[in-house]
């Protein structure tokens, strides 16, 4: 493996870190649209946090599967055609989630109103519980022939280790979503989104739990590298207790900076797990490595050069979109 | 082709032919409405005439819809070539995967951050700098365009790249090249003016039919001015840049351009051109056809003389050339009924554009009343809304169905292409529900589209982001806006 190869399977992990700390948000607050605000105008104001930063949010999740397309195409060849159901409904569930928000702020009846709200909530709640699926299922080990073909049965993606797996990431993305909506609202939404999450971190810890169990069971990341294997989930575990004691104390920031890191300490966990390997095969020589997957390096040389210089001036300016919509929303008034 | 029946290979393309052009209706509009919608503001930033605020903001809230649809089909472009193509991607990712994730950094990115910016800073930042915004997104869709537009160049004209002889895969050796490939540099501009036409025909259609209605004069006399005065360029450059494309084509892909032609064997020296023939393909023979002299020779070399090889000899040809690597078997005529009648609609409809840009531009004259009483050509110019679409899709049936039998030309055929893992039940299922997922979007597009127009222009509201300054009490946040409230 060339020390290009393995920058660019770092960067595909910060680009994934990326989406779920942002998009991770996203989805938790497009899932509370319909289960956590309580009328109209409520969601509104829920809707209105991620108004101006869902789409720019998205294009990490875009960036990450180019990016994965131009450093490692056996890679993204292998895992897209292998998770082809799986991707198509993450597919149809991000299309109604990405146009019911423009949508829904024009409709004129409250039947179609509430049809959007259903298509966000249920959308981003399915895009979460399925990237969760697909990524535990994924480490898991798929049957693979040796050009990198998946022939999966249902029992490959659908398990107990990837239902809990994906159950356990959209409760992430959920309480993510709340803490994100406590830093963003003011008067009773926040202080229900806080309540909230004062129920749903205990619910997480277990969660967690049975995941760390499920985690030792069906993959082999104990037996191959049980020191940073452990690393990282005591500090998945860490973080989940100091964000749910900023739930507590009502430090709304170091609850959603902790929630959206143990996101990222999950894909931390898959990418080290993963290593040197990019896809794992129930037959382990099947299984595709860093070394073989890549692009020449040239391209990877190429990538390299454009990734660095383009990468600080959107992160300045993607920033800088954030910092313009600091301030809390208006309490919504009550209808 | 799409009549390759239900079979993996032909259930892919379908898919694949449905979900880009669907993505491709939304997509020039985007580009082109951003700019149209930029010009407006600027407009309005300089002689701070609010009619032009107010043009900006009604268009602009169609835009949105358009581009919101443009972005949620576009991901399923980016993952359909890992789902669907699984074996096109290994082979081609080392110089198609660049462009595609250049595009992601350089240009999503922009436009994604900025058109959110732009969308709810209405009240807080000065019109310059808030126009500054949209023509950030504009300039990021055109952006994305070109590093698009540099992979589909690789694909019709593959440049700077070697084979590996171990994989038999492609690898990139000059990305220089790939991205000065004369193809792209034809291809853009001819995009972005095929963009313009869209959004400024679009908006002159929409604004017609509304004076025909006689509803706010003023409002919609001035957009139609603005929509037609880009339309006239954007119609005029499209002419242009097409037809340097035609004689790229001739040396490039000499079978593309025989067949948009209609011709089966060489031309002869007169230039024969035909407005209307019929073919039958099994035996690749033109039946009947309608022709006039020497429009061929001036639309191919801009002369009177010269010759056009034929589908046949052209065939003869690329069977001497391929049949070592590809064998005997190979089909190398394509759809020619497709391709010669989409010519036809794509480049008169292109003469068309630039006849009605002018004439709408000289009823609509500042001090005359002319338009209003040229009720018949209202009509003609709303009913002209729809003709951009046919013209976009036209144009792309041209370019891919005329490099059948190839994916990458000369390199790799679709049916090498296609994921040895897909299965004709999964795309069965998924092309269904893509069709109706398709014909929903574009429904609730177009209702809302009409909704907007019919509201009329007092009624916009432009999203606002409502804060209350928590640092200092209860104080109304002196930015913020009453908006965003809808009952
Ligand atoms: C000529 C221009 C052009 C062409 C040929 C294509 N697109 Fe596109 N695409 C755009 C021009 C564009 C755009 C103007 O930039 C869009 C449309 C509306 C929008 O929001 O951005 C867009 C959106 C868009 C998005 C969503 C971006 C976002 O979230 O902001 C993706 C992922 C793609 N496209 C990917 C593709 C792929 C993989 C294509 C190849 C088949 C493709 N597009 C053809
Ligand atoms: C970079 C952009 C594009 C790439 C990489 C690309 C690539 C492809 C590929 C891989 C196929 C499948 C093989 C095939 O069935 O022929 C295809 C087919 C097709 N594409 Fe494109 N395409 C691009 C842009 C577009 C756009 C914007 C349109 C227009 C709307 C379009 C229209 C079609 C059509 C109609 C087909 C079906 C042709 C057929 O089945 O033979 N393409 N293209
Ligand atoms: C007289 C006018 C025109 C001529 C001679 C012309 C010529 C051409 C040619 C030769 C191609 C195929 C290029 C290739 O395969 O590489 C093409 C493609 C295309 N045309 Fe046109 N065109 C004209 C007008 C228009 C108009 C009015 C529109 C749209 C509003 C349009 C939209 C397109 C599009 C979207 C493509 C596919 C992308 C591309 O290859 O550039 N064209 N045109």
């Amino acid at each position: 493996m060339t020390n290009l190869q393995f920058l660019w399977f770092l960067l595909i992990g910060v680009l994934f870190s990326g989406f779920f700390f942002l998009e991770g948000f996203d989805f938790g607050v497009g899932m509370s649209i319909k289960f956590f605000g309580k009328n109209t105008a409520e969601r509104d104001t829920i809707i209105q946090t991620i108004g101006p930063h869902w789409d720019g949010n998205e294009v990490w999740l875009i960036t990450a599967g180019g990016a994965m397309f131009a450093s490692f195409p056996m890679w993204y060849a292998s895992l897209f055609s292998g998770y082809y159901i799986v991707l198509f409904l993450i597919l149809v569930a991000l299309i109604f989630r990405g146009v019911s928000f423009e949508f829904r702020a024009n409709m004129q009846t409250a039947g179609w109103r509430n049809f959007w709200e259903w298509a966000a909530s249920i959308g981003s709640f399915c895009a979460a519980f399925l990237f969760g699926m697909m990524f535990t299922s994924m480490i898991e080990g798929v049957p693979m022939d040796k050009d990198g073909n998946i022939f999966g049965s249902f029992t490959t993606y659908v398990n107990w280790f990837s239902l809990v797996g994906g159950v356990a990431v959209t409760l992430l993305c959920l309480i993510h979503g709340l803490n994100f909506l406590q830093l963003k609202t003011m008067g009773e939404l926040r202080d229900r989104a806080q309540k909230w999450n004062k129920v749903l971190y205990p619910i997480l810890i277990v969660g967690e739990v049975l995941f760390v169990v499920l985690l030792y069971l069906s993959t082999d990341f104990f037996a191959k590298k049980p020191g940073s294997t452990w690393g990282i989930l005591i500090v998945l575990v860490l973080l989940t207790l100091i964000a749910w004691w900023g739930v507590v104390k009502a430090h709304n920031w170091t609850s959603f900076i902790a929630s959206g890191l143990s996101l990222i300490s999950v894909v931390v966990l898959i990418f080290n797990g993963l290593f040197p390997r990019v896809m794992i095969g129930t037959n382990n020589v099947n299984s595709i490595l860093i070394k073989n997957a890549s692009s020449s390096p040239y391209t990877l040389h190429l990538m390299t050069i454009i990734a660095f210089s383009i990468l600080p001036i959107v992160l300045i300016y993607f920033i800088w979109s954030y910092w313009v919509f600091y301030k809390r929303l208006k309490s919504p008034k009550a209808a | 082709m799409l009549s390759a029946g239900l079979t993996v290979l032909g259930l892919s393309r379908f898919q694949f032919a449905m979900t880009t052009v669907f993505h491709y209706f939304f997509v020039p509009f985007s580009i082109g409405l951003a700019i149209v919608v930029a010009v407006m503001e600027t407009v309005y930033a300089v002689n701070k005439d609010e009619t032009y605020k107010k043009m900006a903001q009604f268009w602009g809230k169609i835009f949105l819809y358009s581009f919101a649809v443009g972005v949620v089909t576009g991901i399923i472009q980016e993952f359909q070539f890992g789902m669907n193509w699984s074996e096109y991607s290994r082979f081609m990712g080392d110089i198609f995967g660049a462009p595609l994730a250049i595009e992601a950094l350089a240009a999503f990115f922009l436009e994604s951050t900025f058109i959110g910016l732009w969308m709810f800073t209405w009240d807080r930042f000065k019109p310059g700098i808030h126009a500054l915004f949209i023509w950030l997104v504009a300039f990021g869709s055109s952006l994305s365009a070109i590093w698009i537009l540099a992979a589909n160049s690789f694909m019709q004209n593959p440049v700077g790249f070697a084979i590996n002889k171990s994989t038999g895969r492609v690898v990139m050796t000059s990305f220089g090249a790939v991205v000065s490939n004369p193809q792209l540099w034809l291809e853009f501009p001819h995009v972005l003016m095929g963009a313009g036409i869209t959004a400024s025909f679009v908006v002159a259609g929409a604004s017609a039919w509304r004076l025909l209605k006689k509803d706010h004069e003023s409002f919609y006399r001035k957009s139609m001015n603005v929509a037609l005065i880009i339309g006239l360029i954007a119609s005029l450059g499209s002419i242009a840049s097409g037809d340097m494309q035609t004689r790229f084509l001739i040396k490039q892909q000499p079978m593309k351009f025989a067949a948009m032609e209609g011709l089966y064997k060489n031309s002869t020296n007169k230039g024969d051109w035909a407005v209307y023939s019929s073919f039958n393909t099994k035996q690749h023979k033109t039946t009947s056809s309608l022709e006039v002299p020497y429009v061929l020779n001036i639309l191919s070399y801009h002369k009177l003389t010269g010759t056009v090889k034929g589908q046949n000899a052209v065939n003869k040809e690329m069977h001497a050339t391929y049949d070592k690597k590809f064998g005997k078997d190979m089909n190398y005529y394509v759809p020619t009924k497709t391709l010669f009648w989409s010519f036809r609609l794509m480049a008169v409809s292109g003469g068309l554009f630039a006849l009605v840009a002018i004439i709408g531009l000289f009823f609509n004259r500042k001090k005359s009343q002319m338009i209003m009483r040229q009720r018949w050509f209202l009509y003609i110019m709303g009913l002209m809304l729809w003709l951009p679409f046919l013209a976009n899709t036209a144009g792309w049936f041209i370019t891919e169905f005329g490099r059948y039998p190839w994916v990458v030309y000369g390199l790799l055929t679709i049916a090498d292409a296609v994921s040895p893992t897909s299965t004709v039940t999964g795309l069965l299922f998924t092309n269904i529900v893509y069709f109706l997922l398709f014909a929903g979007l574009g429904l609730v597009m177009i209702i809302l589209s009409h909704r907007v127009l019919k509201a009329g222009p007092d009624s916009v509201e432009t999203n606002g982001y409502s804060t209350e300054d928590h640092n200092e009490g209860k104080v109304e946040d002196p930015y913020g806006t009453e908006a965003f409230n809808h009952d």
